[in-house]
């Protein structure tokens, strides 16, 4: 037993459930008690989705615990493929069914045998897995099922695309930025003179997955989700994948120049240093900032990143290598990639600590006093404890992470963006300071008697104990305007003593 | 026959109870205002990674700073039994009295612990004894329960922790029980309260001589002086709620007590101070909009045979001060798919108001509970000459839809995870989730239900020459 106050990342199942209701037409049905369908809730909430989350639980309760599930699932299956006729159904359990050892891969069996579309129970570990290497895994078996559905069938396409094309691997609904960053990447290969031949599996139909050998190469912007499949079908199909995280402008140019290779290894005759240098010196605005003396203020100062592999580990180099600021310590939640963190950021950070315990880390921060972090919404909220800024920069998603507005991670874009969040984090920080050193704009302390306070004296009027006790109880940014209608509405009665009946008189009178 | 037909409603209410593939919100979530109510109280949710990822993000609550709850996340080794479960528990236990020192430890059980079979009601006695915090222990788990009841667990928990008037007076000081004893009983219950509420007690219009009344159900506390206040203008004396804003103030309860629910899904609880405290319930309709309020003062007061005062005017009065209102909502047509088990309550309020239920889903119906309340929904359908609302027991979400689409009412009051893909079809609708944790009992917070009620109407008439009423391409094949 562990005790926990705050998860970095969620259960398996959310990771299966991320990846299959990325894809069009895919229905997902969990095998759960009563409430484990939250996802539902996250997609609709956080994603603000207009349609709905292809996902349906099957009730597991007091009778399926006592006797089994029996029909119960299977006939919700077959039921879910008649009304929707999605293309495939993935069953899942969560932690608690996965316990009681139902045999789901026979419940899929039968439920295929009545059902058009195709049937798959996701195959994870419940208990050794997290929501991110379900995510990884899930997307990894989609794809094989359907190469070998296809090869079976004979329907796997021969040959390449005319013109150099990527297959871009890792695009999940609820991930990080995750549709900004697609948009980033789109515009990017467009620039590259690249097809995007799939993005998967965000918005991809699985009736699609036999032509991802069409394309010259995969992309696998995120260490979290993409890289299992992209190892599949490097072994399967001998398609070469380029897993550079293209975050900032070094990093994206090292991405670009592995993408050329691969390219010019399968007979493209392709140079890109032109475009890198023009994107980079003129183009982005992240190489001047990194050369303005804005960022010359940044020098040397502390800084502590702190997120999944991906972002923490592109972060840490930006910050490093393109800012010059002291990253005193490069964390990660991702304990089953710690080995690859180490050796991607082990040069540029005094300190490695790779952990799930946000009580660790945020004793970590407040020891080593950071002028910013650059971490996840928990960081956040140590920042804020510690008046320390904070930029958020990897998941657990929050509502804050589904901006309206274009906000990508990746590409050149994505590295101005990531300036002005440095930037803000810093400046916002040194204003504070500086507010705080001069004293700051507003005085502290109220100098004259509220409107209210004067008209209550003069009218006689005072708050007795239990009004008062009651009126504390009013959130404070309504307690004012509370006070003071309550306080016109004991004048109008000609009341002298206001209690808490009065209060609740005058707030049922005028709203108060 | 032609006769017959001419009435509008059928005879009774018609129930039906559905495949029960419907979402809602895990019963756990009430350590989310549990927590905050009971403010010396710390509860741990031992169950897994499912249910700490759904508090930390489905309900919006992050355990940030000096967080009152917490997840024992049950791991590998302890779904086989490898780990010693009570020395496990009291591993942290010990951490938590260690850091935090509460009044109490609730043990929420869940799903996990059920299927598993761990035994939490047989380790925390002994746990209790060797660590000195009293441990309560509630199994609301989404085998047996849905969202709200998750707090009647709770509460049917701590019922049997409420001090007998006894074991009050064993505790209290020796110069208080000489006073309580010359007092009588009806003094003794007011020990728990603070000197100085004695006192404005003492000064304001005498209380009725009746048996001591304790109110059920976990309010915020401005709700909780109001109905006291509100009892008090009848000369009824509240002794004592639960849960009190402090462990250590659990109210007294003892046989031949009056208790009464404020909330629609607190069966168990009912059950348990019936049966296990020997308490008398008063079964009335819930304190929710001024119809409601007025029937559930009514009801205490006759029980108590007290005539009471100035409820019609006062009932007339909010209606009246709610008219702007009431006039957005009139003749429209209102859909609960069914979440909080609020619902037979507020569609009871509406009818009041002038709409028209079409269907009201429910988790889970306890008609003996309820029965006050389904009475008052039959009795205002027939008086508002309204039909009656088929209520749907257990919903399935997927046929709900279909319904939804072909009826189109005005508006739907549905979880989080259909909202949004309702809105973008053209059809107004409101969170349930909302009448969880707004205020809406009593006669004073009726403007406030209404708020929230027509707040979807009042946005969409703000856009509705916009053009933009539905957001979807075709209509999605649901």
């Amino acid at each position: 037993m562990k005790l926990a106050y705050w998860m970095y990342a969620g259960p398996a199942h959310i990771g299966t459930l991320r990846i299959a209701s990325s894809f069009k037409n895919v229905h997902a049905i969990m095998h759960a008690p009563l409430g484990d369908d939250y996802f539902n809730v996250m997609r609709s909430m956080l994603e603000r989705e207009r349609d709905f989350t292809p996902v349906t639980a099957s009730i597991v309760d007091r009778n399926v615990l006592a006797r089994g599930s029996q029909e119960k699932v299977v006939d919700n299956i077959v039921r879910k493929d008649k009304e929707e006729q999605p293309d495939l159904i993935v069953l899942t359990p969560t932690c608690t069914s996965s316990i009681l050892q139902e045999d789901l891969a026979n419940f899929v069996q039968r439920a295929s045998l009545d059902s058009q579309g195709d049937v798959l129970l996701a195959d994870v570990n419940h208990y050794r897995v997290n929501e991110l290497q379900a995510a990884d895994r899930t997307l990894q078996q989609i794809v094989q099922f359907y190469l070998a559905k296809a090869r079976k069938q004979g329907t796997l396409p021969e040959g390449k695309t005319e013109k150099p094309s990527v297959n871009i691997i890792g695009m999940t609904t609820l991930g990080f930025h995750n549709n900004h960053d697609c948009r980033e990447l789109r515009t990017l290969m467009a620039q590259l003179g690249i097809e995007v031949n799939l993005v998967m599996p965000e918005g991809a139909l699985v009736t699609q997955i036999k032509d991802m050998g069409r394309a010259w190469f995969n992309l696998v912007p995120y260490r979290e989700v993409g890289p299992l499949t992209a190892e599949y079908l490097k072994e399967e199909l001998g398609m070469p994948y380029v897993d550079i995280t293209p975050m900032g402008i070094v990093e994206t140019a090292r991405c670009i120049r592995a993408i050329q290779t691969v390219l010019n290894d399968q007979g493209a005759d392709v140079n890109y240093d032109a475009f890198i240098d023009e994107q980079t010196r003129f183009v982005s605005q992240a190489a001047w900032f990194s050369r303005s003396i804005d960022c010359q203020n940044l020098t040397g100062k502390k800084a502590v990143v702190f997120g999944d592999s991906t972002h923490a580990a592109a972060m840490v180099k930006i910050l490093a290598r393109e800012m010059g600021i002291h990253v005193v310590l490069a964390g990660t939640y991702c304990k089953y990639d710690a080995e690859w963190f180490a050796a991607e950021v082990g040069e540029y950070c005094d300190e490695i600590l790779v952990s799930e315990d946000n009580g660790e880390i945020g004793d970590r921060i407040a020891q080593l006093e950071p002028a910013a972090i650059f971490g996840t919404q928990m960081e956040r909220h140590v920042g804020k404890r510690l008046d320390i800024p904070c930029g958020v920069i990897a998941a657990p998603i929050h509502i804050q992470n589904f901006p309206v507005g274009y906000r990508p991670f990746m590409g050149y874009e994505g590295a101005n963006q990531i300036v002005d969040l440095v930037y803000n984090s810093f400046t916002l920080g040194m204003e504070d300071h500086l507010l705080e050193f001069f004293g700051g704009h507003d005085t502290k302390e109220i100098l004259t008697k509220t409107m209210s306070a004067d008209a209550a004296v003069e009218a006689g009027l005072g708050w007795s104990a239990d009004g008062l006790a009651e009126l504390q109880k009013i959130p404070g940014f309504v307690r004012g305007k509370v006070k003071r209608n309550t306080e016109k509405f004991a004048r109008e009665q000609g009341v002298a003593s206001i209690t808490a009946e009065v209060l609740y008189a005058a707030k049922e009178a005028v709203g108060a | 026959m032609t006769l017959a037909q001419a009435q509008p409603q059928p005879s009774a209410l018609e129930f039906d109870c559905d495949t029960g593939n419907y979402h809602t919100f895990c019963p756990i979530s009430c350590v989310a205002w549990l927590y905050q109510k009971i403010e010396d109280s710390f509860f741990l949710v031992i169950g897994t990674k499912t249910c700490g990822y759904f508090l930390q993000n489905a309900m919006g609550v992050m355990i940030f700073a000096e967080p009152r709850y917490a997840m024992a996340e049950l791991e590998e080794a302890d779904i086989s039994a490898q780990l010693n479960d009570y020395e496990e528990l009291k591993r942290l236990c010990e951490s938590i009295k260690r850091d935090r020192n509460p009044s109490v430890i609730v043990w929420i059980g869940t799903c996990t612990t059920e299927i598993i079979k761990m035994d939490l009601e047989g380790l925390a006695p002994r746990l209790e004894a060797e660590i000195g915090i009293p441990i309560v222990v509630a199994r609301a788990n989404g085998l047996d329960y849905a969202f709200t009841q998750g707090e009647d667990t709770v509460l049917a928990a701590m019922a049997q922790r409420c001090p007998t008037v006894e074991e009050a007076a064993a505790k209290q000081p020796a110069a208080v029980k000489e006073e309580a004893k010359s007092g009588g009983i009806q003094k003794l219950l007011g020990l728990g309260r603070k000197k100085e509420e004695e006192v404005v007690v003492a000064e304001d219009t005498p209380y009725h001589d009746h048996p001591p009344l304790v109110l059920f159900g976990s309010v915020p506390d401005p709700i909780v002086t109001q109905m006291t206040l509100e009892l008090k203008k009848q000369g009824i004396k509240v002794d004592g709620w639960l849960p009190a804003k402090l462990y250590t103030d659990l109210p007294v309860v003892d046989e031949g007590y009056y208790v009464a629910g404020i909330n629609p899904f607190l069966s168990r609880t009912a059950t348990t101070l019936m049966r296990r405290r020997k308490c008398k319930l008063i079964g009335a309709p819930f304190p929710i909009g001024p119809d409601g309020t007025r029937a559930w003062i009514e009801k205490i007061c006759s029980v108590f045979n007290i005539e009471p005062q100035g409820m019609e005017e006062r009932e007339a009065k909010i209606w009246e001060s709610v008219e702007d209102y009431l006039e957005i909502i009139r003749g429209k047509s209102v859909y609960f798919m069914g979440d909080n088990l609020l619902e037979i309550s507020l569609a009871r309020f509406l009818t009041r108001c002038g709409m028209t239920v079409q269907e009201i889903g429910i988790p889970y119906m306890d008609k003996r509970y309820q029965a006050a309340e389904l009475a008052l929904l039959e009795k205002t359908c027939n008086e508002m000459g309204t039909p009656l609302p088929k209520i749907t027991e257990k919903p399935d979400n997927y046929n709900q839809i279909q319904r939804i689409q072909e009826l189109h009412p005005d508006l739907v009051i549905t979880g989080m995870a259909h909202a949004n893909p309702l809105e973008a079809r053209g059809i107004n609708t409101k969170w349930s989730v909302e009448f969880t944790f707004a205020q809406i009992h009593g006669f004073g917070n009726t403007r406030d239900i209404l708020e929230l009620v027509t707040r979807p109407l009042r946005r969409n008439n703000n856009l509705k020459d916009l053009g933009w009423e539905k957001l979807v391409k075709e209509e999605a094949k649901v």
